[in-house]
């Protein structure tokens, strides 16, 4: 690390330590929360929630083809195919955020129409499928289910609006280069079994996490109860798949990649954690910030609180699945849910950084219509769902 | 031999570094070996995703962490 940064790191640290008021009471309060929240999600949400997604995030990034998914986004392709396709690859291209812009870049630059490429660019971090599934199991199945239905929807109106806004612009400029140079892929297997593979590991990530419902809902707790047996069998299956389908090399490859994603997500999401503890606290529990102030703020379902929260989710910069834990403590604090809704769609697809490097890549002009677009939409989006879901 | 590492950042690419560095010094080839974190210039190389590892201007491998077996063909390829 640099020393620059080792200096500024010891200095902020001194500096909090000395001026922190941790003698008073609601300091006190708010460091506690901060690590209850942790305990929270350790006991919670790691063992039967997190790890399992990153193994099925390890696969994706070794197993996927990306190339075979890529090619489909050329200008020339039929439109409901490649908006179609981008709108939805975000989850299987990009598990790591710091890959959605190089790619995005990449795909823009080879004759990419503007319009898939953006899809893609806002679908990437938006469906996020470990970020999917932890808000499903955090903040609920309806917050989940809806913002990976309003994920894929924006990305494919987005993507169709700027096409439509700039696409004759486009045409003059870009030469439709050849698309994609072809990569030595050696396909190791039939599609059919990959496929096959992912579905088993998502059943099992879906099943073991099955909440319980009320006991009227009758499929629904009738899998509650035998959750546990299908999660088995899924699992039996899966080992047999792995021990059939897949080489020794593979294998090693799938754990190694594994394990690059949770070094570089769970140091992010621990802190992450205590951070929305301490500064909102546990749902039902007040941190740092009075709960009285978020509700002003976003509470409710108001244009205003669903716009602010848009705003500030486009903004604000969102490491891979922090959103989470820190919307869990504005919903607890107040929050509206379709404000929260407005936030899980406008945050993770933009931050200021990362508009910054946009705009290097497409321009000022559409940068901005592409944050505008997604702030509107977000907030609109919100409304609706405050209104008639919450 | 001329090896180029895209990336902007994030641990896969120095993992592709590393594997690198290991295969030059395993069979004893000397080349060099450069990072490019710059998004601009990262596309100029027409690929479809980071991590990726050029050799002598060839994209040997684009969007994902090549194993050490490949990256070793590739430099003995290249030699």
């Amino acid at each position: 690390m640099k020393d620059r940064w080792i200096f500024l790191i010891f200095l902020i640290a001194f500096l909090a330590a000395y001026f922190i008021p941790f003698q008073q009471p609601t300091v006190q309060n708010a460091i506690g929360e901060a690590f209850l929240l942790l305990q929270e999600y350790a006991r919670e949400h790691v063992l039967l929630c997190l790890i399992p997604a990153f193994f099925i995030a390890g696969a994706i990034s070794v197993f996927v083809s990306k190339a075979s998914v890529i090619k489909y986004f050329g200008a020339k392709a039929k439109k409901i195919v490649s908006y179609s396709i981008a709108s939805i690859s975000g989850t299987i291209l990009a598990v790591c955020s710091c890959t959605v812009l190089p790619l995005f870049a990449g795909i823009y630059t080879r004759g990419a129409g503007i319009g898939p490429a953006t899809a893609f660019l806002y679908s990437g971090p938006a469906i996020n499928i470990l970020a999917i599934i932890l808000t499903a199991k955090v903040l609920g199945y309806k917050l989940g289910l809806a913002r990976a239905i309003g994920a894929i929807v924006f990305a494919v109106v987005i993507g169709l609006l700027m096409h439509l806004l700039f696409s004759k612009e486009e045409e003059k400029n870009r030469e439709q280069s050849e698309f994609m140079e072809e990569e030595e892929e050696k396909e190791t297997r039939p599609f059919w079994k990959t496929i096959l593979y992912f579905a088993v590991m998502v059943g099992i990530l879906v099943f073991i996490n099955w909440g319980k419902s009320s006991p009227e809902l009758k499929v629904w707790y009738l899998i509650y109860q035998a959750k546990w047996y299908i999660g088995a069998v899924l699992l039996a299956v899966l080992a047999w798949m792995i021990i059939r389908w897949f080489r020794k090399e593979e294998l090693k490859e799938w754990t190694f990649s594994t394990w690059v994603f949770t070094k570089q997500i769970f140091p992010l999401l621990f802190a992450g954690v205590l951070v929305a503890g301490f500064l909102l606290g546990r749902p039902g529990h007040e941190g740092i910030i009075p709960s009285n102030w978020v509700a002003q703020l976003v509470g409710g379902n108001s244009l205003g609180a669903n716009l602010f929260a848009s705003v500030a989710g486009a903004l604000m910069y969102f490491a891979t699945l922090t959103e989470v834990p820190i919307l869990q403590g504005l919903l607890g604090a107040g929050m509206g849910q379709g404000p929260a809704l407005a936030l899980l769609l406008a945050g993770p697809a933009l931050s200021l950084p990362n508009m910054l490097v946009i705009r290097s890549i497409i321009g000022t002009k559409k940068t901005l219509v592409f944050i505008l677009l997604v702030v509107i939409m977000a907030t609109i989006t919100g409304m609706i769902y405050g209104h008639f879901f919450s | 031999m001329e090896i180029r590492i895209l990336g902007p950042g994030c641990p896969r690419c120095g993992e592709v570094e590393k594997r690198t560095i290991n295969a030059l010094a395993e069979l004893n080839v000397g080349a060099d070996v450069q990072k490019v974190t710059d998004i601009k210039k990262i596309s100029e190389y027409k690929v479809m995703g980071t991590p990726a590892l050029v050799i002598n201007g060839k994209v040997k491998a684009s969007g994902r962490i090549p194993s050490p077996k490949e990256i070793k063909k590739w430099i003995q390829e290249e030699k």
